[in-house]
């Protein structure tokens, strides 16, 4: 399970470029910070410790999986099932506070890279979740099975398209050549989305019949919700043109990148401003490189010491 | 109980326990820059990082072998890294041939695929120990420090409080399901039903785990009413920082910056 999910989609530091990360850490601020502000005025006071909660629940939600074949097991993500029950506005920052914590406290993802994984999970899945669940509930004039085929292709989707959008982001950054990142991505998440479509109509199931009235639409989420199902569409639509051009001219998209300068300067980073300059008296990169190492160790033992050292001394230094 | 849901705090006394939450966040995020900032290749600085990140392990009264095991849970997302040993160009320095296809790892691949891997397991060290050694409600008040806007706190706050209570909740849930019925993912042997029956049983325990959430966040707020909430969350003033925590950010963040020079002379 672990596996699959390092895999899955949260990417962990190292893996995407510099340029990238910042670039969807400024995208995901500001669209979380609109959605702040709307749920800041839109949304009753009651629904902080709805949110909280209900991200707490997300996050156990991980216990609950189920044996697919073998070894690999199928577990809830939870975006779609909880845009269908707060509204978009507030599942974005639900599964923002998700994200975040899975990667400050459990290194379920990176720090640099947590821009880029909240783009891909909190916004692009429930973006995409909101439109696909709308668009069927609509289709079908709000009869039970609009609930329940929405929120399976709902769920499917949501996991569907925020791994292209990491294959995406893998492929911009050089990590991962765009014909081998997106398909594969794509590939292993069409699987894990049925598993969460499963899950998700399933839980849909068990609240239709309990608790009927949390499925209704709220009309305070619903109020300006069309902005999120445009922004989903046109997530969906640039991810469905984008992602199988770039993985069948991968060439394409390093050309992009090139143009824009991210492969350069990837490969080349922006502050070796000195080419080929060695420190002087160190010529050769394998002695600095031994040099580093007995640095390193030097500076270790002299940790070791001052802990050693520090705690003889007892606790006569605590605040 | 599942790893993912112990707390990751350890309490000591240390030095490093003792910095303020902002230091620590501050340069846990420098830290991190640093490693991604330094170029494929330059061994040396990637070396002193590590050895930095040790001895902030071992001035934490830490064990550098807790922070090695648990980084090296993200680890199996290198795979993603895997096709540059044959894709970026360079000289060969490792051909195969499987089947009908040819292939060689090149120099070039091989540096960056290694750098690559190494970044991140250095840069996961330093989130680590950054969580080991800040407790939670600290880390909170840092989140508040660095403008992370105030909802967004409040909701994370609530979510780590409850996240445990949910966590027995939903492994009462999986335990039920045990007793009654199909085995769920944890142990490898075959369980009853099709996978969309399986699938279907998780849904039910999905959707109680909602109501109960749901439920117990009503009675949340009927409780933070009676006790004077007014829809405004409300935190302890940040302490200033001391004249000392100040110096030690200052030299963390200078260290850092030497290592980026280094990289780019190297």
């Amino acid at each position: 399970m672990l596996a699959v999910r390092g895999l899955a989609m949260h990417i962990p530091d190292g893996f995407l470029s510099v340029l990238v990360s910042i670039f969807f850490w400024i995208l995901s601020v500001l669209l979380i910070s609109l959605v702040l502000r709307r749920v800041g005025s839109d949304l009753g006071e009651r629904q902080v410790p709805l949110m909280g909660v209900l991200a707490a629940a997300i996050f156990a939600a991980q216990i609950l999986n189920f044996t697919v074949v073998g070894g690999t097991s199928g577990h809830l993500l939870g975006a779609a099932l909880a845009a269908i029950l707060v509204g978009p506005w507030a599942a974005v920052v639900v599964l923002s506070c998700v994200v975040a914590v899975q990667a400050l406290l459990f290194q379920d993802g990176g720090l640099l890279v947590l821009g880029a994984n909240l783009f891909n999970m909190a916004i692009v899945s429930v973006a995409v979740a909101h439109m696909v669940y709308r668009s069927i509930l609509k289709l079908s004039g709000g009869r039970r099975w609009g609930i329940f085929a929405g929120s399976f292709l709902a769920a499917w989707a949501s996991i569907f398209l925020s791994a292209l959008s990491a294959g995406l982001q893998l492929a911009l950054s050089g990590t991962s050549p765009a014909n081998i990142a997106i398909p594969t991505m794509g590939g292993i998440h069409a699987l894990i989305g049925t598993g969460e479509g499963l899950i998700t109509l399933g839980a849909l199931a068990f609240l239709g019949s309990v608790r009927p009235d949390l499925l209704q639409t709220d009309p305070a989420t619903s109020s300006g919700a069309r902005a999120i199902w445009l922004g989903g569409l046109l997530i969906s639509l640039v991810l469905a043109v984008v992602s199988p051009l770039a993985s069948r001219y991968p060439d394409g998209l390093e050309w992009v990148a090139q143009q824009q300068g991210f492969l350069h300067l990837q490969r080349e980073p922006l502050y070796r401003l000195v080419p080929e300059y060695l420190l002087p008296g160190i010529a050769d990169r394998n002695l600095a490189t031994v040099l580093a190492a007995v640095i390193g160790v030097a500076v270790l033992l002299g940790a070791s010491w001052a802990a050693a050292s520090s705690r003889r001394r007892g606790p006569q230094g605590m605040d | 109980m599942h790893i993912h849901f112990l707390d990751p705090y350890q309490a000591r006394s240390s030095p490093i326990h003792r910095l303020d939450a902002r230091v620590k966040l501050v340069l846990a995020l420098a830290f991190i820059l640093t490693s991604a900032l330094v170029p494929p290749g330059a061994w040396s600085v990637l070396i002193l990082l590590l050895a930095g990140v040790w001895s902030a392990a071992v001035l934490a009264y830490l064990d550098p072998g807790y922070l090695i095991k648990r980084a090296f849970l993200a680890l199996p997302f290198v795979l993603a890294a895997l096709p540059l040993l044959l894709t970026v160009p360079g000289e060969a320095v490792l051909p195969f041939q499987i089947a009908s296809f040819q292939g060689a790892v090149t120099g070039p691949g091989l540096e960056r695929f290694i750098s690559i891997s190494l970044k991140s397991w250095i840069s996961i060290q330093a989130a680590i120990l950054l969580t080991a050694t800040t407790s939670f409600p600290n880390l909170l008040q840092a989140m508040r420090a660095i403008r992370i806007p105030r909802l967004l706190v409040a909701v994370v706050g609530l979510m780590w409080r409850y996240l445990f209570v949910l966590a027995d909740e939903a492994l009462r849930l999986a335990r039920a399901r045990e007793a009654r019925s199909s085995a769920g993912g944890l142990s490898r042997s075959r369980s009853g039903g099709t996978i969309g029956w399986r699938a279907r049983v998780t849904g039910g325990m999905a959707g109680n785990l909602f109501v109960r959430s749901i439920e117990r966040s009503d009675r949340i707020y009927l409780a933070m009413i009676a006790r004077g909430y007014d829809g405004e969350i409300r935190g302890l003033p940040l302490r200033r920082m001391t004249g000392r925590q100040r110096a030690i950010l200052a030299a963390g963040l200078g260290t850092l910056f030497l290592m980026m020079v280094l990289a780019a002379l190297f």
